[in-house]
């Protein structure tokens, strides 16, 4: 829409005056690394950050939701009321955002999933570095983006440009912030700075992201998949750390009176043995083997064929930082790749 | 700024079991009743999702046509879980919860003027008997009709009274057998790719639709590609851990497809060569 300034010291300012309004959640620093949390002090957040072991889908799928609580013959929906504002999201997991929204509004639309998608801005983050040597987001062509955002950050020295993208972000900008349009200097610093970011990131799969449903599709029947299947741990770690994953169980609580309590949902995950298990006891994927070539279809082919314009995998690297045997996404489809090659 | 209200998609409807039938062993038949007198609007071959507070939900087939609902449905329940275990233990005039109802259910209409051949393993003659029943119930619509119905022993056979009513009937050719017999037992013994052999059928105009444990299909498959019955009219039903019912949650996910929208009933040329499919 348009292109904005903010003034460093005006960060902090900005960020305190919606906390005022909003639950801010952006990145905060813990003892492993980085984290996305709720801010209690606008100082808290650092916006220099690499990564996150966990990905911000927790702000719009929780890793627990109740979805409704019942009391005897009653059920009472829960829905989360919270207006919010998800800062310094990273561009790789703006894609994977952009495709959960298209996930859970297909079809019978998700309504907890959209009524917090609904009543959550996002303030997306321009990254100028890699963040280590795990991530390929210019290989799955997530390295920017130019819709998904409310607002979009790209720090420029002493400023920062910030890119518009809807009404909802206009507004959160015109409340809170201290900005002015973009001079030609600072458009052309932009420019710049865009450029010299490019060459930074390296291109670490040897095809295009573009190109991995059709190299999955012939990889079927790869003995890789026996072979990794024996590494694997069957831990799903990669499932819990991906920012396009989003399957989920559903489970039942009772309280301690006996009579009421709730249905929740809590996140999944596909490498664990029971995920396909039916109740007869029939198994649908009982290796690690078919597991993992399932987890890799998905990223790989079947979200992109089911979303068109949308990936499986953004190339954030998180599941190969978490793996504990070293199964990479950037591992698995280059061996692919040179297998077909 | 307002929150517009908002339904939640995982709320079940508040049900009530009108009737509880003891089939054999290990399965019950209930007859479950909706508010208000509501229908509840299924297809053959789709399923619902039963919930229980406090336990949790299962997916269950559909076993009465939608040419019979009247304000009810039927499910024929085998006891193996938490949510069928709690199911067994409940009587009439229980409360229970439902949700959908959901998938995609076989095509009838597009099945009209066809012969109907009709191969069920075990405890999938209840869902295929919704199929079954729409088919009587509007018998004229098609052509020949055969059923073809195997269980392990004579004492897992469903619906004897339905069974004694088609062997009576002389516009529908049914054929059952066992795997193993006991002294009482007269019938054919075998499993059921050993009464294909007894039928003939016009393979062109055959529409074929199979329901069994996953073991089965493949035999099944062979006998019906056998008889030369092209792909896209031979239908299965998958049965896949379907959680949420609305292609979501992941579990039912076979390849690319989500079992409980694309399916649970798909025609084989759909899944043919799938590697999880079969």
């Amino acid at each position: 829409m348009s292109l904005k300034i903010i003034n460093k010291p005006d960060l902090m300012p900005f960020v305190s005056s919606m906390m005022g309004e909003y639950q801010v959640i952006g990145p905060v620093e813990n003892d492993i690394g980085f984290k996305f949390a709720t801010l209690t002090d606008a100082s808290q957040v650092r916006l220099n950050y690499n990564t996150t072991v966990i990905p911000p889908r927790k702000a719009l799928l929780p890793t627990q939701e109740t979805l409704f609580s019942f009391q005897k013959d009653t059920l009472a929906p829960a829905f989360d009321m919270k207006w919010r504002v998800l800062l310094g999201v990273h561009t790789c997991d703006l894609h994977a955002m952009c495709m959960l929204d298209e996930a859970f509004a297909r079809g019978q639309p998700d309504t907890h999933y959209m009524k917090r998608r609904a009543t959550t801005t996002i303030v997306s983050m321009e990254c100028l570095d890699p963040c280590d040597e795990n991530s390929f987001c210019k290989s799955m062509n997530t390295l920017t983006a130019t819709s998904g955002f409310d607002l979009h950050l790209i720090q420029l020295g002493e400023f920062y440009a910030v890119d518009v993208g809807t009404t909802a972000g206009e507004a959160l900008l015109a409340n809170h912030a201290k900005s002015h349009d973009a001079t030609r200097e600072e458009i052309a610093l932009l420019d710049k700075t865009m450029s010299q970011k490019w060459a930074k990131f390296p291109v670490r799969l040897k095809l295009d992201g573009k190109d991995l449903p059709a190299l999955m599709g012939i990889s079927y029947k790869s003995p890789l998949w026996e072979e990794v299947g024996k590494r694997c741990f069957g831990c799903g770690s990669c499932n819990i750390v991906c920012p396009t994953c989003y399957c989920f169980d559903v489970r039942d609580e009772v309280a301690m009176d006996g009579k009421s309590g709730e249905r929740y949902r809590i996140w999944d995950s596909c490498q664990l043995d029971e995920f396909a298990r039916i109740g007869s006891g029939e198994n649908f994927r009982k290796t690690h083997a078919q597991r993992l070539r399932h987890r890799f279809m998905r990223k790989g082919k079947y979200i992109a064929e089911a979303f068109p314009g949308q990936q499986g995998c953004v190339g954030c690297g998180r599941c190969a930082r978490a793996c504990l045997v070293d199964i990479t996404p950037v591992g698995v489809w280059n061996s692919l790749h040179e297998a077909h090659a | 700024m307002s929150i517009p209200a908002i339904e939640s998609i995982y709320l079940p409807t508040l049900a009530w079991i009108a009737k509880v039938e003891t089939m054999t062993a290990t399965e019950k038949f209930f007859t479950v009743e909706l508010p208000r007198g509501q229908s509840l609007g299924h297809k053959p071959g789709q399923f619902v999702q039963i919930s229980l507070n406090g336990i949790g939900e299962a997916p269950i087939s559909i076993s009465s046509s939608p040419s019979r609902s009247n304000g009810k449905f039927e499910m024929c329940v085998r006891k193996v879980g938490d949510v069928t275990g709690a199911l067994h233990n409940l009587s009439e005039g229980a409360q229970i919860g439902v949700r959908g109802p959901y998938g995609r259910g076989f095509p009838v209409e597009q099945f009209e003027g066809r012969d109907i051949l009709v191969a069920a393993g075990g405890l999938s003659l209840a869902p295929v008997r919704s199929v079954i029943n729409q088919i009587f119930d509007n018998r004229k619509k098609y052509g020949r009709f055969i059923i073809l119905y195997g269980a392990k022993n004579p004492g897992e056979l469903l619906f004897a009274e339905e069974r004694d009513d088609w062997k009576k009937r002389n516009d529908v050719e049914y054929l059952e057998t066992v795997d193993k017999g006991t002294p009482e037992w007269a019938g054919n013994v075998g499993v059921i790719t050993t009464l294909f052999p007894k039928i003939s059928v016009n393979p062109r105009n055959t529409v074929a639709i199979t329901e069994g444990p996953p073991i089965m299909y493949r035999f099944v498959l062979m006998e019906l590609l056998g008889k030369g019955i092209p792909e896209d009219q031979i239908w299965v039903s998958l049965e896949r851990r379907m959680k949420c019912g609305v292609g979501k949650c992941g579990h039912c996910q076979l390849d690319h497809f989500y079992c409980c929208q694309n399916g649970p009933s798909f025609s084989y040329a759909e899944i043919k060569g799938v590697m999880e499919a079969l």
